[in-house]
């Protein structure tokens, strides 16, 4: 029973990493109907930023719960503004494109990411610091552990996606971006800058991205340029299983996701892994083409 | 009769093709022969510069240019200078396969020195074999990288200058049941990896035969980031030593994660941990009690390793040479030895001079060729104290 719940808990915490990056998938998707191929590399761009300025932080000497925030914020803003630029260069111009361009696009950004990566920072792996020192809770009688970092993460994905559904649903540029979402050309008509609409959902999925790269460089120790593409793939699976646009969708099929995997490799099939969380994906799209939370077409942010 | 007329088509469209490759190897041939009159004799380096064991290509590499640096200031080999021409494979197989035929056909290498890794150098085989260019792995360890797995048979263009994974599973299992008492184990495998599988292969089977207990075998991929779930299983079956033969990247992670959790006792792995990034990764305390089998230690006090490391930091900043380094610098050496034996660039005449290659005084040991084209040499065991790899014991084949 112990082992079934450290494997739960376990489970939970690589689900909730899945789900702090789909959520940004989801939300991109949701408004403009694409596929953001790029937005695990900003993933890997945010969590070397994080890197960078958690080193400089931490040598100036603040402690380090100032490091953590300062690192957050700069990683968020850099890679909101990375973002935006993103989608001025290399989306707009195919705004009225096929959609197929602009998903070919959005994959030639993600190895343009890559590789720019690895041209500047060298393709090797690099430590990241754990900037707040780990602690290990004990639970019923020690043969249960959390520790804060798994707690953290699974804190800031909660947090996170509320904020996100207060934003969509409750405040004006919510408003704009639904309205975008439904019909781009008749909230034009409305006087809804369209444009500025899409830049600040970019905005706002690559700041997401970039808290995901930081929290997963934290609990994970080490970042590599090309550390985006794996974690990028299963938030994709898990925007799909939780139904693509919906945000609370987005945090259930993270944690559904990370969690049947670690079971599945609690119970001893590790190389079968991958196999059965795909074939658990591919079960729920023929019962449920559009997710598990994908009912609801009007409202696809 | 349309299509008639199209399957004509594609019959001689095809056979033109055949043809015009036929004669594209036969131009390479001639090429190749007359590699002799040309200004350099060319060594191509098929390495990981990029990817996941990017590591240790880079540290080949820096090896292999030390080399070329003292062969050509003594006045080169056969009165010319030895270029070497770097490609990256990317760590990946099917690349190492692109950047080998590129080396063959457009650089006119007379040999390769290639893939760090068991499965990039099995990518480039074939190509050495079709081709008939001499190919020296620097540290594939895996026994298939020179026997053919399933035929048997030698592959007769392919060498190494490293030990082979039998030999580093054996190395372990042994100081496991002999040094560390250990009468469980668990092994936890890169199943991506063919060189992995192979050191679990021998592990497994010298520790058996020593009468250990494997309580269970697991396994993971590269790029996984998350091992808690296997970690648990591991935990809850209490083995004596946990022995991981993988890369130093996950392996780091592995550490990290298993010492967090509570697990104390020691992991164990091959030269596939050697790098500085480890360290980096796991953090000093998750690498106390754990210990690796190398190919060499910076730290051996023998004359031609002492030599080896001083020139090596000289030329790169005071960098402390790793396996990888020191295994690319005797790849390089493996090479010209066998150039100036044969006394000939031809791939034939070195093919055979580095069959009978003997007694050869290199970084990591004196080698002698066996009929398999492994070398005979030494290994060293490494224990980890404070990230560091200190010298445990050196063990004779």
């Amino acid at each position: 029973m112990e082992y079934f719940i450290q494997q739960l808990i376990n489970g939970i915490s690589v689900g909730s990493i899945y789900a702090l990056i789909a959520l940004g998938y989801t939300m991109v998707y949701g408004i403009i109907k694409l596929i953001n191929f790029a937005h695990g590399d900003v993933f890997m761009v945010g969590s070397f930023i994080g890197l960078f300025s958690a080193k400089y932080f931490a040598s100036v000497g603040f402690p380090p719960v100032i490091v953590l925030i300062l690192s957050l914020v700069i990683s968020m803003t850099v890679s909101a503004l990375l973002g935006i630029t993103i989608e001025r260069l290399a989306y707009k111009p195919l705004r009225r494109a096929s959609r197929i361009a602009v998903l070919i696009t959005a994959i030639g950004v993600s190895f343009l990411l890559e590789y720019t990566g690895v041209y500047l920072l060298g393709p090797q792996a690099k430590g990241f610091p754990e900037i707040i020192n780990k602690h290990q809770f004990q639970l019923f009688g020690s043969s249960v552990q959390v520790d804060s970092n798994q707690m953290m993460t699974l804190g800031t994905t909660v947090v996170l996606m509320i904020i996100l559904q207060y934003i969509v649903h409750r405040t004006k540029i919510g408003k704009a971006m639904r309205a975008v979402s439904f019909d781009m050309e008749a909230a034009q008509l409305m006087g809804i800058n369209v444009d500025r609409t899409i830049s600040a959902t970019f905005a706002i999925g690559s700041a997401l991205a970039a808290a995901a790269g930081v929290i997963f460089g934290m609990t994970y120790n080490a970042v590599d340029p090309m550390m985006g593409v794996l974690p990028g793939l299963k938030a994709f699976v898990a925007a799909v299983l939780g139904g693509i646009g919906s945000i609370p969708g987005a945090l259930v099929g993270g944690l559904l996701l990370g969690t049947v995997e670690t079971e599945i490799s609690s119970l001893g099939y590790s190389s079968w892994r991958d196999g059965v969380a795909f074939a658990i994906l591919i079960l729920i799209l023929i019962f449920k083409p559009s997710g598990l939370f994908g009912k609801n077409v009007r409202e696809k942010v | 009769m349309k299509k008639i007329g199209a399957i004509i088509l594609t019959t001689v469209l095809t056979a033109a093709l055949v043809a015009g490759c036929g004669n594209n190897t036969d131009n390479n041939k001639a090429a190749n022969g007359g590699n002799s009159t040309a200004e350099t004799i060319k060594i191509g380096m098929d390495v990981e510069l990029s990817g996941g064991q990017a590591s240790f290509g880079d540290s080949a590499l820096k090896g292999a240019k030390l080399a070329v640096k003292e062969i050509n200031d003594a006045g080169g080999v056969l009165g010319k200078q030895i270029e070497l021409i770097e490609a990256d494979n990317a760590s990946k197989s099917e690349e190492a396969t692109r950047a080998a035929q590129k080396l063959i056909t457009t650089n006119k290498v007379v040999a390769i020195i290639g893939s760090t890794t068991s499965t990039n150098t099995l990518g480039i085989v074939p190509v050495a074999e079709e081709k008939g260019i001499p190919l020296v792995s620097s540290s594939a360890t895996n026994p298939k990288v020179t026997v053919d797995e399933r035929t048997g048979k030698l592959n007769e263009w392919v060498f190494r200058a490293s030990f082979i994974d039998p030999f580093q599973g054996q190395v372990m299992a042994n100081y496991a049941t002999d040094t560390l008492k250990a009468k469980t184990a668990v092994i936890y495998t890169d199943t991506s990896s063919d060189y992995s599988k192979g050191l679990q292969t021998f592990f497994k089977e010298t520790f058996l035969k020593n009468g250990g207990t494997i309580l269970s075998e697991e396994s993971y991929q590269q790029k996984d980031s998350d091992f808690k779930a296997v970690l648990t299983r591991i935990k809850e079956s209490n083995p004596d030593v946990i022995y991981l033969p993988g890369y130093y990247e996950e392996v780091g992670k592995i550490l990290k994660q298993a010492r967090e959790m509570g697990i104390t006792v020691p992991f164990m792995g091959g030269d596939g941990w050697d790098s500085p990034q480890l360290a980096e990764i796991a953090g000093a305390d998750a690498l106390n009690n754990t210990f690796m089998s190398n190919h060499y230690s910076p730290e051996d006090s023998a004359p031609e390793v002492k030599s080896f490391v001083d020139a090596f930091k000289a030329a790169n900043g005071d960098l402390v040479p790793d396996g990888m380094a020191a295994l690319g610098y005797d790849a390089v050496k493996l090479v010209v030895d066998g150039i100036t034996r044969a006394d000939s660039t031809d791939p034939t005449k070195l093919r055979d001079a580095l069959a009978a290659t003997k007694d050869l005084q290199l970084a990591t040991g004196k080698i002698t060729m066996n009929e398999t084209h492994d070398p005979v040499k030494a290994a060293v065991v490494l224990k980890f104290v404070d990230g560091k790899q200190a010298f445990e014991a050196k063990v004779n084949p």
